[in-house]
């Protein structure tokens, strides 16, 4: 699971109402390489919660982001290196995400999170 | 599935979840939908747990949130019933979704498809419901799929084994199973005929 995915989940259980972000257990990372692509990062900055993608990317021991970011820093090539890496090459393999309210575990394996609610949990 | 999109490392990230249960997105990220034969199972109560009505209702409620404004959904469908079909529209449009059906090959029994096309915010011209191919446009494209030489048939015994006729002759289902059987079919939005104190009834032997 890459943290652009990370960055849109929230927790679905009832009567959570602050369900984002959701912390991460990393216990397996890996790295993918991914092509440059400016234009998507350019449209993708605009819709992504920074707060959360640096503390994300910092949990899956990533530390290069900077804490506060506007779109002046788009035109700089070393700024969209970083902040590409962070959101589509890092992977969380193996490990958990836990909702910041009801702190409910949520498993990840081989890359898959499993979102699952259980009987009393659900709608 | 999700198994097998792993091994085959399919591009993009993979969640499971249940779309029963409303979808876990922050809203106003997602700027498009698509789902192919699975929104007609919401109707189905495969868990004495599950309300097709409620798991309805929880997934486009969801969906309408997450979707960014002016979003499109598009879903493949496969509804059993004309009333099935009735009951998963009239959910999208509840939620708050403009759209509608749209059919492809709608004289073709082979090929049509349902479409449960969505828009998501107020209805304006560029949130139109597409029209449906008919299969006109496409010269004779249709008529060699229908029946080919390779068909093969089956031929089956009429008789059954003996263990297997024991079972299904050995007593009728009662009246309470019946009941239960309805209320299912009525959940999942079939039409069926009202409990009266006929229902499971014994026909007389002068009949």
């Amino acid at each position: 699971m890459r943290l652009l995915t990370h960055n849109m989940l929230s927790c679905n259980i009832k009567g959570v109402t602050n369900g984002f972000p959701l912390k991460i257990e990393a216990t397996k990372v890996i790295e993918k390489q991914v092509d440059l692509n400016v234009d998507f990062l350019k449209n993708m900055f605009l819709k992504v919660e920074w707060k959360a993608l640096v503390e994300a990317s910092r949990s899956m021991g990533y530390a290069e982001l900077p804490e506060e970011a506007d779109s002046s820093l788009l035109g700089s090539e070393e700024f969209l290196k970083k902040f590409h890496h962070a959101l589509l090459e890092l992977h969380l393999e193996e490990g958990a995400l836990i909702c910041p309210e009801t702190g409910r575990r949520f498993s990840v394996t081989k890359g898959i999170p499993n979102m699952l609610l259980h009987e009393d949990e659900g709608f | 599935m999700l198994d097998v999109a792993v091994e085959r490392e399919a591009e993009g990230d993979l969640i499971l979840a249940d779309m029963g249960q409303g979808l876990g997105i922050r809203p106003g990220t997602i700027d498009g939908a698509i789902s192919i034969s699975a929104v007609q199972w919401l109707c189905n109560a495969d868990k004495s747990c599950h309300n097709p009505k409620l798991r309805l209702k929880a997934f486009f409620g969801s969906l309408y949130r997450c979707l960014a404004r002016g979003a499109r959904a598009a879903f493949q469908i496969y509804p059993e019933n004309l009333d099935q079909r009735q009951l998963i529209v009239s959910y999208a449009m509840r939620a708050g979704f403009a759209g509608g059906i749209v059919v492809d090959y709608p004289h073709s029994s082979k090929s049509r498809k349902e479409y449960l096309v969505l828009t998501c915010g107020p209805p304006s011209l560029s949130t139109s419901v597409p029209k449906g191919k008919d299969g006109e446009e496409e010269g004779g494209s249709d008529e060699d799929s229908g029946d080919g030489e390779d068909q093969t048939v089956s031929v089956a015994e009429r008789k059954r084994s003996r263990k297997r006729q024991k079972t299904t002759t050995n007593k009728g289902k009662g009246r309470s199973w019946i009941l239960k059987k309805k209320e299912q079919m009525r959940k999942k939005g079939n039409g069926v005929p009202h409990d009266s104190k006929y229902t499971g009834r014994k026909r007389k032997t002068r009949f």
